[in-house]
Order: C-alpha cells, then structure tokens, then sequence
C-alpha cells in the first residue's frame, strides 16, 4: 500500500485509515448506487420543489383526488396563486403586485404528474414538501443525537468507574420513560411544532449513541496509546476529542446511517398518529398516513409517497451497511 | 542529590477481590544521567511503581498509601494532577511496551511527535514541525519530512518504536522511563532500540528507568538494578556487583533462567511455581514456597528487612534467601 503510493505520486503521502475506508466503500456497488440515489432524492426534494410550478398548499376543490397525468388548464391569477404560496403574508403582498404588474403566461396546461389529493393539491409538489420536512427532522435529530449521544458516552466511557456508573444509570432513566407518552406531554405543554419532534426525537435516540461510544471508549481508554498521551500530560479533554473520538468515528457513522432511517420512521409515525407535522405542512408520514385513508378509491395518493420513502429507507440502510463493512477494518479482506 | 529519590512507596489496588498490595515499601534513587533497572517478573509491581509516581494508576481503585518520591526536591506523590500533568512529558517521560498499540491509529506520525510540544511549550503546528521533523531524523528515521506525514500503520514495529521515542525524547526530558520497551520487538530490532535509547540519553544527559524482565538487557544497559518480586524490592546493587555477587535466591533464580548462560542441549532452567497472588500475601518472606535452595529457612512470621550488605548493595535479610559467604 505504502509503496504503492510512494511510486505513483514520487513522494509518500501518507493514507490515512479514512482513506482506506474510502476505497473499499467505493468498490462496493450497491452502497455507491445507493448514495447516489440518497443524493438525487434530497436534489429532488429541494432544487425540485424550486422547479416545481405546482405549490403544495394551494387547494382546489373542483379537482379532489385526480390520477397522475391529470391536466388542468390554469389562469393567470391562479398560475401565480400557485407561484406565490400563499402561506406567508408578505407572499400574499407578492402576489397582489404580480397580479397587478401582469405577470405570468394567460393560459397554461399543466400536467399533475402524481395526480392530485382530496382538496386537488398536486401530489408531486407535496411529496418534495414532504420529503423537505422529514429530511430535515432526520437530519437534524440525528445530529442532535450525534453531538449529545458522542460526548457523554465519550465521557462517561473515559472517566469510567463511579462517574461512568451514575452518567449511564441516568441514560438508562431517560430510556424506561416511554416515548409516546414524553411526546404527547409535550405537545399538550408546548403545542405541536415542528422543533419539538426534532427535540424529542433527537432526545431519545442520543441514548443508544452514548450507549454506543461509551462501550467504544471503554476498551479505547485502556489502549496503550491513550496510555501514552496520559503520560505526554495531555489533558483530558484533549484525550478525549483528539485521541479518543476519532477512534470511535467508525462505528459512530455507520450508527448515524442507520439512526436516519429510524428517526424517519419515528417521525412518520408521529405524523401518523397526528402528534407531528401538522396540516397544511405535510411530510412523507403525513402523506402516506392520508393515503392509507383513501387506499382503496385513490391508490396513487399512497403510492408517490410511500414509494419514495421506501426507496430512501432502503438506500440509508445500504449506505449504512457498506459503510459498516469499508471502515471495519476487521472484515476487511484486503 | 539524585535526580529521583522514592523512599518507601505503597500502592494498594482496592479491588472486589480485596485489598492488593501491588508495591510495599520500594525505596530506590536514580541519579543525572544514570540508567537504573527494575527487573522482576510480570505482576512484581514494576510498572506499579512507576506510573503511580506520575499518578497514571487508576484512582479509585489505586491509592498511594504511603512513601515520598522527590524528583529534583520536590515530592511528586504530594503534587496537584494539574502540576503532575505539567511534568510529565516534559521534564519525565514515558515509551511503553507494545509499539503497535502506542501510537494512536487515526493521527498522523508526525502531529502526535509535535503534541509535547504544542502542549508544554505552546509552539504552534508550523513551529513545532521543523522540530518533530528533526527529531524523527534523529532516532534514525529516512526522510522525516515525509513520513510525518504518514500514519503509523504505515510504520514497522521497530520504526514505531523509533517513533515513540523521538516523542518522548522531544521535549528533553530528565528522566525516561522505559516500560519493557524492546519485549514486542524481535531480537535484531531489541538491540537497535537499546542502542538507540543510549545514544539518545547520551546526546540529552537524561536519566532512564529501564523496566523489563530481561537480565540480559540490563546487564547491557544498566548502571544499577533493582530486583522486585511480589511488590518488594529483593535486591538492589551496581550491575557489575549484582551480576558478579547475587545475594539473594530470587536474583539468582533469574539468572539462572537466562538461556545463554545454561549448557548447550540440557532443559532450560524455569523458576517453579507462580509469583504469589498479592492480594492474600501474608507477613513473612513471599518467595519462601519457590524458593528450591533453604525454603525452610525463610522467615514466615515477619518481612524480612533490607540490609545493606556492601556499599551500594541492598538486599532482604532472610536467612532461607541470603547467601552470606561468597557466592
């Protein structure tokens, strides 16, 4: 490997164990494809929804669950109604001086590429929304999780003996109270906002992070190098995030891959139950959870949504897994 | 004055299992420049007495229950953790044993040779490079400039070792304590080390405490040794006296075991029995049960006391272990 790199670049650049595990990642096909896919459908959902000339919220009752494909022919202040979302009241001022200025073609026939839903919003444009949504709580639930669950176990697996003893009987508190229960106090307490799912979901999946890293760092802690850098009069904190973290970051990853799609699901089953994302707003729990409702009648209110969500579930959790397998240097074969 | 002077040192590791008593009443000095060895076999209390010195022992459930250990006059068994951490890798520092496992696998060679100094002498990353460059040159390593650059899986264990001396040898330091630093290494590496670890006391006029189970290295590389077994120091001696006129039976059990000095095709001479388990030692001599020559001798109802024979030699006065006459 050394040599390797020293003859091709003439000079010896070092390669670092991120390096490797790069390597090996890329030469599994299905994880590659799988984050290439998980990278198009947050394009989808973002750039998408930019492109999109349906907005999500606007409702029309003369189209109530049409099948994909279905074309309406808009008029010019509904063209811009759909332009100018009218959820923000500065958007609503937008919009009157658009109409105004005469912005926007006469008539246009557009097509519902997903049909439509049971007020005739266009499905395609709730499922970017959606998506947006339930992205985002797992992004940021999970990175929640990530900065609480990764120092404490760090810390609590360091330290060790008496300290590490009460940090983890508290984690295991926080653990017995049961979730649905946590959240419907919240939501009593605080109402239904959106940074009380991320809160409440990141709260309780930081748990089995810290579970994690500190099992982690307690063998790390005893190892011969973490030794040497107590014997160099390293300080602790700086044992602990330059010496220690970066050895947990592995398995650490690969958790975080795999708490996404978790997160997701808890998300949509929030949404589900109507404890999270609340109407108008959607997200892919919500879509699905009124798609169910019409499963019978309407199949393609279910379909769009559960189908991207499905597909994103299954790329993070294949992402994940070779994820797992490139940074295990154990099972490495190479 | 000597540089390290540790009278009478007590470690106790209070455990489920009860109250073992890993060092009792170690007493030993090691002057400028002065490479001193601690020999015993593994569980003897040579790390033990060491790293509690620079409080590396885990507290709960160690505890220093009683001793001094004044490095240039001032007692580090009596210092803050804050004024320890300060010392140590700077004016004391360490190499371990296993070189694989020493160096951190996720950073690079030459940002952990810098850590000393960016942390005891606040030099940033450009100034400290020149510095770890050249002391990776100086332990013998081609091109350091790119191989700081480098991780130390790309590194031999014999290069890694280099790698953990240059680390700790960067800041100076006046005493070096060298936990078994060549046991991982095989035979031609074992002499490279050593070499190197004299040539680099040499070049700095540091001190080293060399630990190791090895009579033949420190018979190589020692100025004075000092035999542990079961917590206790047995035998304390210049290494030409000890080697010349071993008193006391546990030294001369171990240096009957050296392989090169047994005849050629006969069975190699091993110590019988195990080092006694030091949690349910009692009062008396600890090496009475293995000792094959007077084990009936040996005192069992009080620890024998160390005497000092000739000058400079101690060793522990019981009568099944002490050999008066001439050896």
């Amino acid at each position: 490997m050394t040599t390797a790199a020293a003859t091709a670049s003439g000079e010896i650049q070092g390669r670092s164990l991120w390096q490797d595990a790069w390597a090996r990642l890329r030469r599994n096909r299905l994880a590659v494809v799988c984050i290439f896919v998980l990278g198009f459908v947050i394009l989808f959902c973002t750039v998408g929804s930019l492109l999109c000339n349906w907005s999500p919220h606007v409702t029309n009752l003369d189209l109530k669950a049409k099948p994909p494909g279905y074309e309406e022919t808009l008029d010019r202040e509904t063209w811009l109604r759909h332009k100018y979302d009218d959820l923000a009241p500065e958007e609503e001022q937008r919009f009157a001086q658009a109409l105004k200025a005469g912005e926007g073609p006469e008539n246009v026939t557009l097509r519902h590429w997903l049909g439509t839903d049971t007020l005739g919003r266009d499905l395609l444009a709730r499922t970017m929304q959606g998506g947006r949504v339930s992205l985002m709580v797992a992004g940021i639930a999970t990175a929640v999780a990530l900065l609480i669950g990764v120092t404490y176990g760090a810390v609590a697996g360091y330290l060790g003996g008496r300290t590490d003893d009460k940090m983890m009987r508290f984690v295991e508190i926080l653990r017995a109270l049961p979730f649905l229960i946590f959240v419907i106090l919240l939501t009593t307490m605080f109402g239904t906002r959106l940074w009380l799912i991320y809160l409440s979901i990141g709260a309780i999946e930081w748990l089995t992070m810290a579970r994690i890293v500190r099992t982690q760092v307690l063998g790390l802690a005893r190892q011969e190098f973490v030794e040497a850098a107590r014997s160099l009069g390293l300080p602790t904190s700086r044992i602990i995030f330059r010496h220690i973290i970066p050895n947990v970051l592995g398995p650490v990853i690969v958790y975080a891959t795999l708490t996404v799609p978790a997160v997701m699901l808890l998300e949509a089953g929030l949404s589900f139950l109507g404890l999270g994302v609340q109407p108008p707003q959607s997200s892919w729990g919500t879509l699905i959870s009124e798609g169910a409702d019409q499963m019978e009648t309407y199949p393609w209110l279910l379909a769009g949504p559960a189908a991207l969500f499905s597909i994103t579930l299954f790329c993070l959790n294949f992402a994940g897994d070779g994820l797992r397998d490139a940074m295990d240097v154990k099972t490495a074969k190479d | 004055m000597p540089l390290l002077d540790v009278q009478n040192l007590r470690v106790a590791f209070h455990t489920r299992n009860g109250v073992v008593r890993a060092v009792t009443g170690v007493s030993l000095s090691v002057e400028k420049g002065q490479t001193v060895g601690i020999v015993g076999e593994s569980g003897s209390g040579k790390s033990v007495t060491c790293y509690s010195m620079l409080g590396l022992i885990p507290m709960p459930p160690g505890r220093i229950e009683g001793g001094t250990a004044n490095f240039d006059g001032v007692d580090l068994l009596k210092m803050s953790r804050a004024e320890l951490r300060a010392i140590r890798g700077r004016r004391i520092s360490m190499i371990f044993q296993d070189p694989m496992t020493s160096l951190n696998p996720y950073m690079r060679v030459g940002d952990q040779v810098m850590e000393p100094l960016r942390i005891h002498e606040g030099l940033c990353k450009a100034e400290a490079l020149p510095k770890a460059i050249a002391a990776l040159a100086e332990v013998g390593i081609k091109n350091p400039e790119e191989r700081v650059r480098q991780y130390p899986h790309e590194f031999s264990g014999g290069m890694r070792q280099r790698v953990m001396i240059a680390m700790s040898m960067i800041t100076r330091p006046e005493l070096l304590i060298a936990d078994e630093p060549t046991t991982a290494l095989d035979v031609t590496i074992q002499k490279q080390v050593l070499d190197l670890i004299k040539e680099r006391q040499r070049a700095l006029g540091s001190a080293v405490i060399l630990i190791t189970h090895d009579l033949a290295v420190v018979s190589e590389v020692c100025d004075y040794v000092n035999v542990m077994y079961a917590g206790r120091l047995v035998e304390s001696a210049p290494v030409g006296e000890l080697f010349r006129n071993p008193r006391h039976a546990y030294t001369r059990s171990l240096m009957r075991s050296i392989p090169a000095l047994q005849p050629k095709g006969g069975t190699l001479y091993t110590i019988p029995g195990m080092p006694p388990d030091l949690a349910k030692l009692g009062p008396g001599c600890a090496f009475r049960v293995r000792n094959a020559e007077n084990g009936y001798l040996c005192l069992t109802d009080r620890d024998p006391e160390i005497i000092e024979i000739a000058p400079g030699h101690r060793v522990q006065n019981c009568p099944g272990c002490l050999e008066r006459g001439n050896a």
